[in-house]
């Protein structure tokens, strides 16, 4: 199937306004007979299913969680972008579209980029409205602060909690049209598989997490909100449940999977402690505005202090080796999230890392306690002082902080149009879930932006173009024979994994493809070291189908029985992100090909991979087949990032 | 530093079943160890003698997503301030020590299984009218209505409630005062909130009896508990609403 | 008055009756230590004779007695409604806990302070009450009378003087004056709470106030019974 992403004609500056004017709409009578699934209760998933059941339609939202409040999107720290200019700094919608794609690393569709960026501007005016506390100046208007190395202050906050506040409001939004009657909310019920009809999305099977029952739901259209995969590492800022399933048993009823390999690596999280480590802590990135990243110069130091023979403060100035000023000048400690997630990781490679386990570099902030008062990094730095002192024990501002990188957010995801349908007609992915806004690399404080702007702003609109073909469909009856075969597929799963009775559990699988992950599919990747993965993770998920042991019953309530299944996915898709790796031989944003570089810097390669790799499900055994969808730069002039 | 540990763990297979305290005893211990990663390795240890692991809520694991509960030697989120289960660590803890871990316990939250507990009860009570009423595409712009900075920041603080249920859990009464007075003070505090105030403090406490809590005596255990230090000044807040929509406002209850 | 019941039987609502009744009997409180406060004029009782003499007859104040009844059996009744209510609220309760971590043992304790007070409270009013008012009626002994001016008064101050002879009764007010003590400090500010008054600049200053008049109330109800029992008083 040829790729056809949609994009309406026109000026860029004029698509989206055109596309609204022309969209067909659906009257409300008939909205009150489509019912559309929402998979997912994150800022995408929250806002979407409110939105649409404020136009009329009929919602049923579905959430593993005990509450929709609980997506893991509430996590999120630093701020949401808006070109609103407030700050009179120049800001304008064009400048946020192109500092996203040039973000992106020039690997993002400049028509959604646009259309986000236009529809920012809304979502601040909207949370505004549902009450969402955001961070005011004295007189009562809104503040903004620069984040991320942008040159305008347009990020919004509410303090170091914005997701979180973003989310509630979302969240009162859907809980307000539950109350109406006009969502129905699922709870604890895990989405295991989609149904398709003659080759439309039809509904899905859903297993009730409280008493592991199976359930299929019908909806005239299907809209996965369920993140992104980081969790495929094991260790990442994701929440524990964060999983691929909803998005994986898409890929395995027909649509495509875009860009996998593109992994956020984030710098600045408080290293592996030990083996017992079940997820990494972010601190804001803002850290890096004051304090100093060094490790030793030799390794003897380093190891010195990894067995606990010297302190850091034992080493004299001239045996450190600040390396991120020493090979980037002009930005310094303030280089990309990739740039120093990747010279971290070569320092420990170097055998220069410290810390226990050697996988941490110090971030020192003895300089700028001396330049402006300790009273001053407190009140700039407080809370994440005390959150770092509260994890560790150590007192950063007597010891120099540990700090490593970690996974953090996945650029990649189901393919989707302009209309963020995916290659299954009926199938929408929104949020992380998609593959659309980011390109290779995501800015800081546009994750939420991107969310809310699907939820609240585009999938109103676009969902129409299809809906509005749909108006003579009836609710097809669950006894269906797709929706039989469906839930007879997962029930056998399910059953299989149960039956096993291996002997190793569930997470000691996790670990071994998180770390195989990590090792080759990390912050710097070659094309043995892919090849050599892809292997790997064959064999494991070979083992893991004949040795995983899962305890209890299907039938009840079974964490072991939800972790497993969430695994078996991870465990394809993680070979899915190896294929993609490798065939994308240059270096861009999110994916560091250590054979493409030049003096250290990623080297892209425009002529030959400027385009999205979707990609399409062939069976399990057998190679995916990769679809080109070219991207085709009108507006901007494709630049190479330099930092030094 | 590692410690031994003795655990009693709540454990009942289903809602219906009949619950227990069971003891397990578990070595090296690492004192950098999270709360929840101890229990993740004591479930390790149980899955490896096929023995079912213990189920227990959880999911971001940094303290903001509200998930984590378990009421730790006597206290809802253990024995430290200011802090949720999963930011507790076993550094709080000495080597030798018997821990207790029993699940939240309230009429309004019943056991699903060992430690998790079912507070679907908090989301009712928002869907009652813990919201504005703005449908998406009304607003005007953010800026048109200046807040007081005071009052955007009281919000702010009210609205950093994670709806863990730890003020539940804490209360003698298993009083829902905190959570709801945190959220009917979020948006009473704002100008948006003000055309619903009324409707939303009845509705809200309306909710609140009928899903069982109990009332509010002001111990103010639930703000001492509480993982975000949300005030009672918020409980306060809610009674001046509820009284004023009760006896001051011509508002009828439904 | 569908509202009005629905407000009533609220859970807010119940404690707003749990304040307002309190607050009153707050105001009872002073009045009643302000009058036997009389005694430590150590004039013989005159003062006090005359004091309880005028509040035993004028018209409002009696009045007011049966508000006051009213208000203290509703004060009753109310907290036992609740009390039983927010034992509902945890059908089953934790094997392990520790409140002393989180709150005071009197703002848990309010129940059962009550009820020792309550229990003080009958046989205070078998002391007193019921044989200045119920006197000659019901089988109970009439006071003496005594003669203040040109009036003859029912000689209350004997029956004090009397009554705290014993170092039984003496125990038992000091008790429920203690008791009393606890309910207040915590009660004092909980009804301000329960009506809505949680101000920065405010609260402390209830909050001292109230701890302040608890102590002071109950001193003085306290030195009562001891100073007759010591013989300061005569």
């Amino acid at each position: 199937m040829a790729l056809d992403s949609k994009i309406p004609a026109g000026d860029l500056q004029q698509k989206w306004e055109d596309y609204k004017n022309h969209v067909k709409l659906v009257n409300p009578s008939n909205k009150r007979k489509l019912e559309i699934i929402v998979v997912g209760t994150g800022l995408a998933g929250s806002s979407a299913a409110a939105t649409l059941a404020e136009l009329g339609y009929k919602v049923k939202a579905f959430c593993y969680q005990d509450s929709p409040r609980r997506a893991h999107s509430i996590a999120a720290q630093g701020g949401i972008n808006a070109a609103k200019n407030y700050k009179n700094d120049g800001d304008s919608v064009y400048r946020l579209f192109y500092d996203t794609i040039k973000g992106g690393d020039f690997r993002a569709r400049e028509a959604n980029v646009y259309r986000l960026a236009e529809v920012s501007v809304n979502i601040i005016d909207q949370c505004v409205a549902q009450g969402v506390p955001f961070a005011r100046e004295y007189g009562g208007l809104l503040d903004n602060r620069s984040f991320g190395g942008a040159q305008v202050s347009r990020t919004f906050y509410a303090r170091g909690q914005t997701g979180q506040q973003l989310l509630i409001g979302a969240y009162q939004a859907l809980e307000r049209q539950i109350g109406l009657g006009n969502v129905q909310m699922y709870s604890r019920h895990e989405m295991l598989d989609v149904v398709t009809i003659d080759g439309k999305a039809r509904g899905i099977i859903a297993r009730d997490l409280v008493t592991g029952k199976l359930e299929r739901h019908f909806g005239h259209a299907v809209l996965l909100c369920t993140g992104g995969y980081g969790n495929v590492f094991f260790l990442s800022t994701n929440a524990m449940g964060c999983n691929v399933t909803a998005a994986w048993k898409a890929y395995k009823r027909g649509a495509y999977f875009g860009n996998p390999c593109y992994t956020q690596i984030h710098p600045t999280c408080i290293p592996v402690s030990g083996e017992y480590q079940s997820k990494l802590t972010l601190m804001s990135e803002s850290l890096r505005n004051d304090g100093r990243v060094w490790v030793p110069k030799t390794q003897e130091d380093a190891k010195a202090i990894r067995e606990g023979r010297k302190k850091p403060t034992d080493i004299a100035e001239d045996a450190r080796d600040y390396y991120l000023e020493r090979k980037y000048p002009s930005y310094g400690n303030l280089a990309p999230r990739d740039i120093s997630s990747r010279a971290a990781k070569e320092a420990c490679d170097d055998g220069r890392g410290v810390g226990e386990s050697g996988l941490a570099v110090y971030l020192d902030f003895a300089d700028a306690i001396k330049r402006l008062g300790k009273h001053v990094i407190e009140e700039r730095y407080g809370n994440l002082f005390d959150m770092y002192s509260h994890i560790t024990a150590e007192d950063p501002y007597s010891v120099p902080m540990r700090i490593y990188p970690a996974v953090h957010y996945t650029m990649g995801g189901l393919w989707v149009d302009y209309d963020l349908m995916t290659t299954v007609p009926g199938l929408y992915a929104l949020g992380e879930a998609n593959f659309s806004d980011h390109g290779a690399n995501r800015l800081g404080a546009s994750a939420l932006m991107q969310g809310l702007a699907d939820g609240y702003f585009v999938i109103p609109y676009t969902i129409g173009a299809y809906l509005s073909g749909e108006i003579f469909t009836k609710a097809i009856p669950t006894d269906h024979p797709a929706f039989v075969e469906a839930e007879n597929h997962v029930q056998t799963t399910l059953n299989n994994l149960l039956s096993i009775q291996g002997t190793k559990s569930v997470d000691q699988y996790h670990k071994e493809l998180g770390k195989i992950m990590w090792d080759y599919c990390g912050m710097a990747r070659t094309a043995e070291g892919l090849t050599k993965a892809r292997d790997m993770v064959r064999k494991l998920r070979a083992e893991f189908w004949q040795n995983v042991r899962v305890t209890g019953k299907a039938d009840e309530l079974n964490q072991d029985l939800e972790k497993a299944q969430r695994v078996a996915d991870f465990m394809e898709l993680g070979e899915l992100m190896i294929v993609d790796a490798l065939e994308r031989n240059e270096s861009c944003g999110g994916h560091f090909r250590v054979e493409f570089q030049e003096e250290g810097e990623a080297k892209r390669n425009d002529d030959t991979y400027a385009y999205v790799a979707a990609w399409e499900f062939k069976g399990i055994e057998n190679n995916p087949v990769m679809h080109k969808e070219e991207l085709k730069f009108e507006e901007v002039k494709l630049a190479t990032r330099s930092y030094k | 530093m590692t410690m031994n540990i003795k655990l009693r763990i709540w454990r009942q297979a289903n809602a219906q079943a009949e619950g227990k305290l069971v003891e397990y005893q578990l070595n090296d211990v690492s004192a950098n160890m999270s709360f929840l990663e101890m229990m993740d390795v004591l479930n390790e240890q149980l899955i490896s003698k096929g023995e079912a692991p213990v189920a227990f809520d959880h999911d971001c694991r940094e303290g903001i997503c509200g998930t984590c509960s378990m009421y730790i030697n006597g206290r809802a989120h253990g024995p430290q301030k200011l802090s949720t289960t999963c930011q507790l660590y076993m550094r709080n803890f000495t080597d030798g020590e018997t821990i207790t871990i029993e699940p939240f316990r309230a009429k309004g939250f019943p056991v699903l299984k060992d430690l998790c507990v079912d507070r679907s009860a908090f989301d009712r009570i928002i869907a009652a009218g813990g919201y504005i009423s703005a449908s998406t595409g009304q607003a005007q712009d953010a800026n048109a209505i200046p807040v007081e900075k005071a009052a955007a920041d009281s919000a702010m603080d009210a609205a950093a409630c994670i709806g863990c249920g730890a003020c539940v859990a804490a209360c003698k009464n298993a009083s829902a005062m905190l959570f709801v007075s945190a959220k009917v003070s979020h948006l009473a505090l704002l100008p948006q909130g003000h055309p619903e105030r009324k409707k939303r403090a009845l509705a809200m406490v309306a909710q609140m009896d009928a899903e069982g809590f109990g009332s509010c005596t002001n111990t103010y255990a639930c703000e001492a508990e509480c993982p975000k230090g949300i005030s009672v000044a918020n409980i306060a807040r809610l009674n001046r609403e509820f009284l004023n929509a009760s006896l001051i406002s011509e508002e009828m209850p439904k | 008055m569908s509202w009005m019941n629905t407000f009533l039987t609220s859970s807010i609502g119940r404690k707003l009756v749990m304040s307002v009744t309190g607050l009153f009997l707050i105001t009872f409180l002073i009045v009643h230590c302000t009058i036997n406060s009389m005694i430590f004029f150590n004039d013989g009782g005159e003062a006090f004779n005359k004091a309880a003499h005028f509040m035993g007859t004028n018209i409002l104040i009696r009045t007011m007695e049966i508000v006051l009844f009213a208000g203290l059996i509703l004060h009753i009744v109310q907290a036992y409604m609740l009390a039983a209510k927010n034992r509902q609220a945890r059908p089953q309760g934790y094997a392990v806990s520790n409140p002393g971590a989180n709150s005071k043992w009197y703002s848990r304790s309010m129940t059962l302070l009550g009820t020792l007070i309550l229990m003080f409270l009958v046989l205070h009013i078998s002391h007193f009450w019921s044989n200045s008012r119920l006197g000659g009626m019901m089988g109970i002994a009439p006071l003496e009378e005594v003669q203040i001016g040109d009036k003859e008064v029912l000689n209350l101050y004997q029956d004090m003087m009397v009554t705290f002879q014993s170092p039984f009764v003496i125990v038992i007010y000091v008790l429920g004056v203690i008791s009393l003590c606890w309910h207040l400090i915590h009660g004092f500010q909980s009804a301000f709470q329960t009506l809505g008054v949680n101000h920065k600049k405010y609260t402390p200053v209830i909050k001292n106030i109230g701890i302040g008049f608890s102590i002071l109330i109950c001193l003085l109800f306290a030195l009562m019974p001891v100073s007759i029992y010591a013989g300061w008083i005569c």
